[in-house]
């Protein structure tokens, strides 16, 4: 009986603190949400999405830095989800077990965990020195490398649950492999396959380090992807750095801006998934 | 062993003195060897499957019988490392050579699995799928194909309202005829299914059997089945494999009366399995 005391005491134990340490990691999430609101929402305001930037105490916004910020990902998005889609389909397909398909996967897991200051230079090596500088098109292209390996490994893990027997009967009606897969595994895994871009940009979206070698920012307007861009992690950087107050503020509203748009984009990813089952 | 591995069982002159006449054998296995790697699953297997009748192959796990299914519509092809050597004989074509298109011979031999895989798209969609693969029907011809096969799989009167709703949402009866009425609807030759009832509940069951015996006019088919009673019930033909060989195979009712074969007599009686 003693060991059932001691069992009972020791389950307690773990109970507790495995609680207070899952307590502990939200009330931190608590407290960024919290300062963020706090400091952010009386920053926003009309101006924010209607003005440029504007010397300090001058009353600008951040027009420029979200349009950029949407230009930058669209464009990475839509170089990188068809890369990412089709490198996930061949590992998911044609890659299980294959040298290639082993050494494609592994390097993807190194390009998933590589410091995303690393995408932003090797970017202004291969693009902003031979081009001769700053451009859109840079910022995007780095974002897109961000947002690869995201798809390529959702894509991956996604088609490989849906069920062979699927993809089987799909070929027992006498089904080309491009047409099973573009049909069948893609159907039954879309769901799965559109979290996991949902994921890919929302990452994308609050990037800083790449950009800060590629597109530069901008103050001015400018939705030219040939010259340097603007975009919110990059201006939130100036911002929050700058000793003035109203710019400041400026940094917390892009802040709360992002982290609105993130979250969104996360709980429309969670919202597709559950509409799968 | 003292089973001669030469024997060759002349099946479809057998039903030629049961029933109606029978020409050559729609499928005509020979001298088949099966590796999956180094794992020789199947070992010299001669074997002739007569046209629009049902034969069943019955035996324990692990005996080879659905991997020989799985060679008639060249599905192990899927596979890297499965391997066939010999010979089936598809109308006189040779099944295991080149000359046939894998998917040629899939919409020519198609096959249901054991457990019902509806594709996630309406019970419309599901058919059309197949049928736009091989033919361009028109909006009317399809309709027409569809509610031809749904009427084949017995399924017509429980469907025929909800076409368009997700297949996903029958029963698990209901989805199984759904996924014979999607193979019928390419118009194959032969239907090979793959213990299509292990999944299902009796009475389902029941219209499953009542659905092979009604296809048999039409179609050649052949059924992999644990279910010994099952066999008995649907086939013309029975065929017992054990360990990857092929032990005997003739009229249903010889086989589940009177096996020449003590190892047949042992697993119809249930002494192993």
């Amino acid at each position: 009986m003693a060991s059932l005391a001691r069992r009972r005491a020791t389950d307690y134990a773990v109970k507790a603190i495995s609680t207070g340490f899952a307590a502990l990691s939200i009330v931190f999430l608590a407290w960024i949400l919290w300062t963020l609101l706090s400091r952010g929402l009386p920053a926003l305001g009309p101006h924010v999405f209607t003005k440029i930037t504007a010397p300090p105490g001058a009353g600008g916004g951040l027009l420029n830095a979200i349009v950029g910020s949407l230009i930058q990902i669209v464009v990475a998005l839509i170089i990188g989800t068809p890369v990412g889609l089709l490198c996930g389909t061949f590992l998911a397909e044609n890659g299980r077990n294959t040298q290639i398909g082993n050494a494609v996967r592994f390097v993807n897991d190194v390009l998933l965990s590589a410091p995303s200051i690393l995408i932003g230079l090797f970017v202004y090596q291969l693009l902003v020195i031979p081009f001769g500088g700053f451009s859109g098109w840079a910022g995007a292209i780095a974002l897109a490398i961000i947002i690869i390996p995201v798809v390529v490994r959702t894509t991956e893990d996604m088609l490989n649950l849906v069920p062979i027997g699927l993809r089987e009967a799909a070929f027992a009606l006498g089904a080309p492999q491009w047409k099973v897969v573009t049909f069948i595994t893609w159907r039954a895994a879309r769901a799965g396959i559109v979290t996991g871009i949902l994921l890919a940009l929302a990452r994308a979206a609050g990037e800083t380090a790449p950009l800060l070698f590629t597109s530069l920012g901008n103050n001015g307007w400018s939705i030219s992807l040939d010259a340097p861009m603007a975009s919110l992690p990059i201006a939130i950087y100036q911002y929050a750095a700058s000793p003035f107050e109203d710019w400041v503020a400026l940094a917390w509203a892009g802040a709360l801006i992002i982290t609105v748009g993130v979250l969104t984009l996360n709980i429309l990813s969670r919202l597709v998934l559950a509409k799968m089952k | 062993m003292n089973f001669a591995p030469e024997t060759s069982i002349d099946i479809a002159s057998a039903v030629n003195r049961a029933t109606a006449p029978a020409g050559e054998p729609k499928l005509k296995v020979e001298k088949l060897n099966f590796y999956y790697g180094d794992n020789h699953a199947l070992k010299n297997i001669n074997f002739e499957i007569p046209e629009k009748r049902v034969t069943a192959m019955i035996g324990p796990s692990g005996c080879g019988k659905s991997t020989l299914l799985r060679i008639f519509n060249r599905m192990y092809q899927l596979y890297p490392g499965q391997r066939a050597e010999g010979k089936i004989l598809f109308d006189g074509e040779d099944l295991l050579g080149k000359q046939l298109d894998s998917t040629v011979v899939r919409s020519r031999i198609g096959m249901v699995f054991q457990k019902p895989t509806p594709f996630p798209m309406s019970i419309y969609d599901n058919i059309a799928f197949g049928v736009k693969l091989h033919e361009s029907l028109g909006k009317a011809a399809m309709d027409e194909r569809v509610e031809w096969c749904l009427r084949k799989a017995a399924i017509w009167e429980e469907t025929k309202d909800r076409l368009h709703t997700s297949a996903l949402g029958m029963s698990g009866g209901q989805q199984q005829r759904l996924c014979i009425a999607r193979t019928i609807a390419v118009r194959p030759e032969v239907i090979l299914l793959d213990e299509p009832t292990s999944a299902l509940d009796p009475i389902s069951t029941s219209k499953i059997e009542d659905l092979i015996d009604e296809l048999k006019q039409e179609f050649t088919i052949v059924i992999v089945t644990h279910n010994m009673q099952q066999a008995a019930r649907c086939a013309d033909i029975t065929s017992f494999f054990y360990l990857g060989e092929l032990i005997e195979a003739g009229p249903s009712n010889e086989i589940f009366t009177n096996p020449r074969e003590a190892r047949t007599r042992d697993y119809i009686t249930g002494r192993f399995g």
